[in-house]
């Protein structure tokens, strides 16, 4: 499983790999809104959390359906299926490996972020604290995602489809908390939702993901 | 050890390609399955590598003994031969990549990455993958695709010397690989016939 994981990132940080992909994303996203809605800093500041989000969960999306797609054109997938890992460990290495390439720099590269918005000082914390609990799900509802549709040409589009709905929980009480920070609210009620949802999925979605990759590698 | 195969039947697309077959491999002990294109050799190795399910009979052989190596070699264009083999040989919970890259005649091309390397170059690292899973069953779907005169030689020598210490091979292969104790056997007989139209109008209703 180690080496699984070794493997995944090593590929991701070597040429064509698409590491920077999710955060260059992500970096165009917040220096573009700016320009798009005026350069008032109050306006700036009060849409902040959503944007950031936002920007986050697309950044998120636009590198799943590397995920399995890779290994599947080159073979290694039926390979890793018959190997002595179970296909819950792939499936749960592969969405941690996932995270990590572009959840992980996401939350990292917010503080950065911010300051581009004018984000207030007290929203800080929340919205990383948000981030980093929230995007793990992300990661792993992408995986279910990736697993249903590998093998399909240009799946990508179907993916965005069947995976966008199942991220709106996370959005919204991931955006809820960040904007309660801002707001200088209590944030409890949204970050155990928030911590709820990412628990269950990681609980749960491997098992699916797994069922799916079976089925779609007859 | 070895895999006892009863009556089996597999189906790609939804639609049945064999069934009734029956063979038994011992341990080190070679068979080559023959038959025409689209006969469904794929498709067998891969219902008794366990990646699909077979519609009916038995695959029966002991768990964790089997290495599948299908068309493609699952090869990572940009991790260096060594690091190929090294990860398979880590998921596979083995140490020594060595006499795999010896094998196969690895050693000077140990710092490439794979995508760098020829067809034939690549083909050679996807079979040295068998020898570093050390599982004693090899699955081979079309092992020799690709490779040239000394490059077969060089498999058949490494099947003879899995075959010595005890293991087997499973493969399908239109060629001479000069393997004389193999046995074979062509499935072609095994070809699913068309099932009867016992409910004509239930087909448009």
């Amino acid at each position: 499983m180690i080496a699984l994981l070794i493997r995944d990132l090593k590929l991701a940080m070597r040429a064509g790999g698409g590491f920077g992909l999710g955060l260059a994303f992500f970096l165009i996203v917040v220096t573009l809104v700016p320009f798009g809605v005026g350069p008032k800093s109050s306006l700036l500041a009060a849409i902040a959390p959503g944007i950031l989000w936002l920007g986050a969960l697309l950044a998120c999306l636009l590198s799943l359906d590397r995920i399995f797609a890779l290994d599947w054109e080159d073979g290694s997938l039926d390979l890793l299926a018959t190997a002595p890992l179970p296909m819950e460990a792939i499936v749960s290495v592969k969405a941690l490996a996932h995270w990590l390439t572009t959840g992980l720099p996401l939350v990292l590269a917010t503080p950065v972020f911010g300051l581009l918005l004018n984000l207030p000082l007290a929203g800080y914390t929340p919205l990383i604290l948000s981030l980093l609990i929230g995007t793990p799900a992300l990661s792993v509802i992408g995986t279910f995602g990736a697993a249903l549709t590998v093998g399909l040409k240009r799946g990508g589009l179907l993916l965005s489809l069947l995976v966008l709905p199942l991220y709106v929980p996370t959005l919204i009480f991931g955006a809820e908390m960040a904007r309660r920070g801002v707001a200088g609210l209590d944030i409890t009620t949204p970050m155990s939702m928030l911590a709820g949802i990412t628990c269950g999925t990681i609980a749960l979605l491997p098992f699916a993901s797994a069922a799916a990759l079976r089925v779609n590698l007859r | 050890m070895g895999i006892e195969v009863s009556d089996l039947s597999v189906a790609r697309g939804g639609i049945k390609v064999l069934e009734g077959v029956s063979f038994k491999l011992a341990p080190d002990r070679v068979l080559i399955l023959r038959g025409p294109n689209g006969i469904g050799k794929t498709t067998l190795l891969r219902a008794i590598a366990g990646l699909q399910p077979p519609l009916g009979g038995t695959i029966s052989c002991a768990p964790d003994s089997l290495v599948y190596a299908a068309h493609a070699d699952g090869l990572k264009a940009t991790l260096s031969v060594v690091e190929n083999l090294t990860f398979w040989a880590q998921v596979f919970g083995t140490k020594d990549i060595s006499p795999a890259m010896a094998a196969f005649d690895l050693t000077t091309l140990a710092d490439r990455p794979a995508g760098a390397l020829s067809a034939g170059q690549k083909r050679r690292l996807g079979l040295a993958r068998l020898l570093v899973t050390g599982r004693p069953i090899w699955i081979l779907d079309e092992p020799t695709v690709s490779l040239d005169v000394d490059a077969v030689a060089m498999f058949a020598g490494a099947v003879r010397a899995h075959l010595a210490g005890g293991g087997s091979a499973l493969m399908a292969t239109h060629i001479d690989l000069g393997l004389t104790e193999a046995d074979t056997l062509d499935i072609a007989g095994f070809r699913a016939k068309a099932p009867a139209p016992d409910d004509f109008d239930g087909a448009f209703l």
